[in-house]
């Protein structure tokens, strides 16, 4: 089996942890839940930075853990990489030193990312030759992610590895992180409890509470599955994925494909063929019986409604299918009645936003 | 001047305070690793029996040491059926004894470093397959070097400075165990006013230049991290 297989049960004081998931061996799972739900204990596990008194973990059919045997692989002889909360570069050391402390610890043969490849994908080559003390918050977690690269690990661990740092060097590691997804094939686990990177950075999602798993699974199916809380609140959104198909200069707009039809959002300097993710808030989408003449909202879809559920007296949310893209509508409960809205219904979804993620 | 006395028992200092030291700094550097990393219950009654040279009167220390390292103590006769014969009065017993009595001056800023840089980095290098021996020497250590430092000079300056265990357990032999503080005392004993203050200014003059250069050379660290 390939992937990440793992359980570990254990208490942490009064805390118990009993967490079983799986992740694919590509792209990144986000362990997403509110603080102190275990998410990092359960990184910790998987790091062999903690070890759980029983439980499993496998990666890519090579046993990490089996407790049943008293097998053990210890943190060193893992094949990881692990960026932790707070950059933790070696003080006593150059940039340069602390991106060679991990890459000349592994043997020539297995190393995969170049020097030079890692430092230009984190954009860390003005650095090289300073001291960490020297750097802001958001150039250390950079120098930080490109050392762990270079040991060429064949699982990636994130803990939370933007919540130290202010909303600009934020802004400033989110598109890095979203090269590696897109450049690099090392797929990745990454810890948040924070909803916008997990729309922008997840492809896999497991669902935290209490020391539990509640779900996993793809992204798009758990921010709308109505049984879930990530379909509530304000921030309720589904996440979808398209395809640049064309650019319209006169109107200065770019359509975008998916399933579900055909998109159109002010013009992004993007290839044709280029893959975006798209973020639609259930505030944004509204409800007609019929395509309306004379909107002036462009984004209509066909959609099928899958589900609804009365999130609080007067509001519902209901979840809808546009050929097999969940999206997720808030309308009021009096438009439900007299709209007569059923789950199996046909409807149109008008959305009045979208917003491009990367 | 110094008599060639007084310059015999410099020498005899100067030669017991680093090999003490060199033994503290290994011995040291291992006990307060332990105790840094340690949950076990025996981590305080540990660190509490390290700590009982910084309150107890020397006297009761060499006393002790005196019967233990005795013919008729259990160490002494250990070192007697080792073929050693008895420490007391020795210049190796007064080695062992320094160990003992500067202890607590080496583990307490090497156990303080260890504590300050925390677990954290150690975990980063395991994360970058270091081993625990290579994290050791290639992170802690390093990372440790202000308090490496400073235990190196405490546990030096204060073997020099020590007096009543030397007395005690060492007597006053010139050449064996006679050293820079016993002689002071001598001096004064007899008078010699102008020959204890030779030497007193002399070892005042070196306490103010150990204590000088630490305070440097730690700066100057700390400046270069910066």
């Amino acid at each position: 089996m390939i992937g990440t297989d793992a359980r570990f049960t254990m208490s942490l004081g009064a805390f118990q942890l009993d967490a079983a998931f799986c992740a694919p061996p590509r792209g990144v799972t986000v362990l997403f839940g509110p603080s102190g739900c275990g998410k990092t204990s359960v990184l910790r596990c998987l790091a062999g930075l903690e070890r759980a008194p029983k439980g499993w973990l496998r990666v890519n059919g090579a046993w990490w853990q089996n407790e049943e045997q008293d097998h053990f692989l210890p943190t060193y002889r893992r094949p990881i990489g692990y960026v932790f909360q707070e950059p933790s570069l070696f003080p006593h050391l150059s940039v340069r030193a602390n991106l060679e402390y991990g890459q000349r610890r592994v043997p020539e043969s297995n190393r995969r990312v170049a020097f030079d490849r890692a430092v230009t994908l984190l954009g860390v080559a003005p650095l090289l030759d300073r001291r960490p003390v020297r750097l802001s918050g958001g150039e250390r977690q950079r120098v930080a992610i490109a050392r762990a690269l270079l040991t060429s690990p064949k699982l990636l661990l994130m803990d939370e590895p933007l919540s130290a740092l202010d909303t600009r060097s934020k802004d400033d590691i989110l598109p890095y992180l979203e090269r590696l997804h897109t450049d690099l094939s090392i797929p990745v686990i990454y810890v948040s409890h924070a909803l916008e990177e997990v729309a922008r950075l997840a492809d896999h999602l497991v669902l935290m509470e209490n020391g539990q798993v509640r779900a996993q699974g793809p992204l798009s199916e758990l921010m709308t599955r109505l049984d879930l809380p990530l379909a509530y609140g304000d921030a309720a959104a589904a996440v979808i994925e398209a395809t640049v198909a064309a650019h319209d200069e006169k109107f200065h707009l770019t359509y975008l494909n998916f399933p579900g039809g055909r998109i159109t959002v002010p013009r992004e300097d993007l290839p044709v063929n280029a893959h975006v993710r798209l973020r639609v808030y259930a505030r944004d989408v509204s409800l007609v019986l019929a395509p309306q003449e004379g909107s002036s909202i462009l984004n209509v879809f066909a959609v099928y409604i899958s589900g609804c559920t009365e999130e609080r007296p007067g509001q519902v949310i209901v979840q809808l299918d546009a050929e097999g893209t969940p999206l997720l509508a808030r309308v009021t409960a009096k438009s439900i009645a007299q709209l007569g809205l059923a789950p199996g219904a046909l409807v149109f979804a008008q959305v009045k936003g979208m917003a491009l993620l990367n | 001047m110094l008599t060639a006395t007084d310059f015999t028992a410099v020498v005899l200092t100067l030669k017991l305070a680093a090999l003490s030291t060199a033994i503290l700094m290994v011995l040291g550097t291992w006990l307060a690793w332990q105790l840094a990393h340690t949950r076990s219950w025996w981590k305080q009654p540990v660190s509490a029996l390290v700590s009982m040279p910084l309150v107890l009167p020397p006297t009761v220390l060499g006393f002790y040491l005196l019967l233990l390292f005795g013919p008729h103590g259990p160490i002494g006769q250990f070192t007697q059926t080792l073929g050693l014969g008895a420490l007391p009065f020795t210049f190796s017993g007064l080695v062992v004894a320094s160990v003992i009595y500067s202890l607590p001056f080496v583990v307490q800023p090497i156990q303080n470093a260890f504590e300050t840089a925390g677990r954290r980095p150690l975990e980063v290098a395991a994360s970058l397959r270091a081993s625990p021996r290579d994290a050791f020497l290639t992170v802690a250590i390093p990372l440790a070097r202000p308090g490496l430092l400073t235990a190196a000079v405490l546990g030096f300056a204060h073997t020099v400075g020590e007096f009543g265990v030397v007395l005690m357990i060492g007597g006053d032999i010139a050449g064996e165990t006679k050293v820079a503080s016993v002689a002071i005392y001598d001096h004064v004993e007899s008078l010699h006013y102008a020959n204890a203050n030779v030497l007193a200014a002399s070892m005042a003059t070196f306490a103010f230049i150990v204590v000088l250069t630490v305070g440097l050379l730690n700066h100057r660290l700390a400046g270069r991290d910066l």
